[in-house]
This record gives C-alpha cells, structure tokens and sequence, in this order.
C-alpha cells in the first residue's frame, strides 16, 4: 500500500490526538455517570468555557507568559552555566572526581525544600524563582552532561590524534560535536525539572503565573480553573519538549539511536 | 613495496619490553622485543589474541611508551601521535557527526596538514572514489555497512597522505567476500602509492598474502618466535591464494601460530 506523506502526516496527528480525545471522553463519561459528586468534578464544557472566558478576558495569557518566561529564563541560565561546568568535570578527571560528591548532593535535594530559604534570601520577586530554577536546571543539566562525556568513546580522540589535531582542535572539532547530544537531553531532564520546580515555587510565592493561578483558584473553591491551569501547564510542557525532541532530530539525527 | 635495494630501515623497536600493573602484580605482556621496518615494506604481525600486538602499534602510533628499550622511527624516539603515521583502528573510528566526505577531509582542515578548499575537495574526491564510496558522501556513517565504514576509516587516514600506515585488525569484523576485495583494494593503492606498512592481524591468510615478511608473535608476553619471509612478487592477485607455493608457505606459518595458540592455552590453564 501506497501512502502519500499528507495522509501519513494526518495520520500521525490523528495517533497524537486520539489519547487525549479518549481521556476527555472518559472524562465526561466520568461525570455523566454520577459517581463523583458534581461538584467536586467539573465538566470538560465548563473548563473549555473557563478557557475561552480567561482567554479572552486575557488573565490567562499573562499567567501563561509569566510561568513561560520564569521557565526559560531558569533553564536557559541553568543550562548555559551546566554546559561549560559539565565540560570542565567530564574533561579533567580529577576535577570532576572532586566535584562529584558535592554535585550529587545538591543534585539530591530536591529544589522545592530550597523555596522557603529562597524566600528568607531573596524574597518573593522575579529574582527568586529565576534562582530557583536556576539551581534546579543546573544541576539537573550538569549531571547529564558529566555522564554523557564519560560515556564517549575515547577511540575519536585517538583517531583524531592520529591525524595531527591539537589538543584545542580535539575539543572543538571532536568533544563539542560529540556533547551536543547530551546537551540537548540536558536541556530536556532540564526542562521537565523546571516546570515541576517553578508551579511549586508559584504555588508559595507568585501573584501571577500558571501556579499562582491554581493556587488562587483553589482559595475560591473553583475547580474549573484549577483544571485549566492544570491541563495549561500539561500542555506546555508537552510543547516545550515536542520541540525539544524535532530540534533534536534535526540537529543530531546523526547519531545512530536517537533518544525519545 | 619493491623487494630489491636494500631500503632505509623507519621503524625499529630495539628490546622492548612492556608490563602492566595489575592486582597480582606487575604483568608482562612484551618481552625483550627486536623488530625493524624497512622503506616500502609491508610487515604482518600475526600470533594469539591478548598477546601485546596492540600493544607493540600502539607504540608505533605513540600512544604508549614501553617500560624498557625504545621504539625509533627514522632514527627519532616517537614522542606521541602525528598524522607521519597513518592508523587504522580495529573498531574503524568513523566520525559519527560528519558525512562520509567530511570525515575524509577532517585531517586536511587540521593546521598540522592543512590545505586550500579546491585541493582538499580534489583529495576527498579521488580517494572516495578510489574506495567506491563518491556516490554515499553526503551521507552520514550510520547508514553505511561495516565495509563501507572500514573504507571510509581507509580514506580519512589515506587523505592525510602518511607513508607509515599501522593497521589493526582492520578487517576482524569483515564478511569474507568483502574482505577479500579489501585486500586487493589495499595492495593497489599500495602499489601506486608506495607505503610502509605494519599490520596486525589473526588471520595467517591475510598475513601471507598482503606482507613481504609475516612475523610471529608469541604467547604473552609477546617475543618475536619468529619472521618468515614471503617471496612472491608484488603485484599479487588472487589466483596467488590457489597455488600450492601459497598453501604451503600459509601452512607453514600457520603450524606456528598454532604452536603459540597451544602455549597460550596452557598458559590459560596453569592460571586459573
């Protein structure tokens, strides 16, 4: 059977589609069949009506902007900090065995428990939760980009030995093009850390922002927006790494196995 | 490759010895090792696995400095890498990141062998085309077979123009078909490019076909047991491989390899 690419390209948005058409279904079956107190339960109307009105009342997209922007920022500073850092650990051996331990301390704690001392430190600003996130992207970015060095076969280093580079062509024409691929997966874990890690960080502090949102929602008792700040914040971060994964495609779809 | 006029000695490994630490203490894997090699010449090392062969080119190479004795080439101590020595790897080493006809110009935009656009497009052009690989250069390695790639490695360390070429088991993990193309491969662009040569391989075939000299490696640690000349002309084709001269000469290095396989085998038992 012939297929020609606008069909197939139909059929792979249908196959996206489909899960989430299901769970909506199952949703409203949920709420027509009663087994949950209404009330505790709004239907997928009544959010979509939450949607339209917050969209076009506009509240809605400057929480959606303030939480995009904090995650950005966070995980482009993180990241940006983690690459050279990763580098350096992955790089000199002896750095990076001193480094380790301290790094994987902090990379156990988990950044919320930082919030409250963050707040003591640096208030509730914007400076705050860019530090917050700053830290928890850091880490998160380092970690992947130090194993991910130590996992490169040094048989690339020694061919390109072989064919006379110097130490700083090896790292330019050799190790960076071999990172990239863990930089990305960096940015990815990164981005997945962050989100998780800022709706925390609005849930305490934040007037505006996807987190603030459902936590003011939740003050009032109402439902219908603590869903669609909910389904919001799934639907971003969906976003962010479905374009994470198509620029990874491109950029490394060298690499014999790419990470999905 | 010419057998004739005594030619100028490059190579020479002069009382080599190697040891390992290891948890039992410190382990010999070359002996008091003696080899030269001359201008033009092609030198097989052939002997068991895990018997320092790799050890012996990665000296050659410069990546490795033996424990005792010294390895020379052209009268100078070999002081690390350089692109004066061509190396083809056991596990090829293609450049995953570039096309086919970037690896192949990777050594020619290096500032030790550097050179302009259109001669480095001309280089990359003849020796994919010399390796049948012009129609894949815009490729990327993932997509060529395991004979493809070894042809790629080929030209990359070919592009750079060394005249000592070390080559490790370069075709272990080759099919025997393309194998044999590889070998006829080689010995024409040997023989229109005139290099020097030390391969390893297991293969006593390979060894005696390809070589001027077969040198036989012993069980570890490593000594020369020993060098068997191979007296057929080049060039060699491979109607060589069907006459009796061939097979008996094969026959006969091979009786000593397997006397070397047998020691290492009793060596595998005394230390278990």
């Amino acid at each position: 059977m012939v297929r020609n690419s606008a069909s197939r390209y139909a059929a792979s948005i249908g196959l996206t589609i489909a899960p989430f058409a299901t769970l909506v279904i199952l949703w409203w079956l949920l709420r027509l069949t009663g087994l949950i107190n209404p009330g505790l339960l709004p239907s997928p109307l009544q959010v979509a009506r939450t949607f339209w009105s917050t969209l076009t009342g506009g509240e809605l997209l400057i929480n959606i902007a303030m939480s995009v922007v904090r995650v950005l920022g966070g995980l482009l500073l993180g990241t940006a900090a983690a690459v050279p850092v990763g580098f350096l650990i992955g790089w000199y051996r002896p750095v990076g065995r001193l480094l380790d331990p301290l790094i994987n301390f902090f990379r156990a704690l988990p950044p919320i428990a930082l919030i409250p001392l963050v707040i003591v430190y640096l208030g509730i600003g914007e400076i705050a939760k860019i530090a917050i996130l700053f830290y928890a992207s850091f880490f998160a970015a380092v970690i992947v980009m130090y194993e991910g060095m130590a996992a490169i076969s040094p048989i690339y280093v020694r061919v390109a030995r072989t064919l006379g580079a110097t130490d700083f062509e090896i790292f330019a024409r050799v190790m960076v093009p071999l990172t990239v691929p863990h930089m990305l997966v960096a940015l990815r874990v990164a981005l997945g850390v962050c989100w998780a890690t800022l709706v925390a960080a609005e849930l305490v502090a934040a007037q505006q922002g996807l987190g603030a949102m459902i936590q003011n929602a939740s003050a009032f008792f109402d439902l219908n927006t603590i869903y669609l700040g909910i389904i919001c914040i799934g639907a971003l971060a969906l976003l962010m790494d479905t374009i994470l994964r198509r620029l990874t495609t491109r950029i490394v779809g060298w690499q014999e196995k790419i990470e999905r | 490759m010419s057998a004739n006029a005594p030619a100028l000695e490059r190579l020479r490994f002069e009382n080599i010895s190697m040891q390992f630490p290891t948890d039992r203490g410190p382990l010999e894997v070359v002996h008091e090792v003696s080899l030269s090699i001359r201008a033009g010449e092609f030198v097989s090392l052939v002997g068991p696995s895990g018997c320092g062969k790799t050890t012996l080119m990665n000296m050659a190479a410069g990546f490795v400095k033996p424990t005792r004795g010294s390895v020379t080439l052209d009268g100078k101590a070999i002081a690390g890498p350089g692109p004066d020595r061509g190396v083809m790897f056991q596990e090829y080493g293609v450049f995953p990141w570039l096309t086919v006809e970037e690896n192949v110009a990777f050594g020619l935009r290096l500032k030790a062998n550097r050179k302009p656009a259109k001669e480095r497009a001309e280089i990359v052009e003849r020796y994919l085309k010399l390796m049948r690989l012009w129609d894949f250069r815009k490729a990327y390695p993932k997509t060529l077979s395991g004979g493809m790639r070894q042809r790629l490695a080929l030209a990359r360390a070919y592009a750079v123009n060394p005249d000592f070429l070390l080559m490790d088991e370069p075709f272990g993990a080759l099919d025997a078909q393309t194998r044999s193309a590889m070998h006829d491969l080689l010995l024409d662009i040997l023989g229109a490019e005139g290099k020097t040569v030390m391969l390893i391989t297991h293969s006593v075939e390979e060894a005696v076909y390809l070589s001027n000299r077969v040198v036989v490696i012993s069980a570890r640690p490593s000594r020369v047991r020993s060098v068997v000349e191979v007296p057929f002309p080049y060039p060699r084709h491979h109607a060589l491989q069907e006459t009796p001269e061939f097979n008996e000469l094969r026959a006969s290095v091979h009786e000593l390899v397997m006397r070397e396989y047998a020691a290492q085998e009793a060596q595998r038992t005394t230390e278990d």
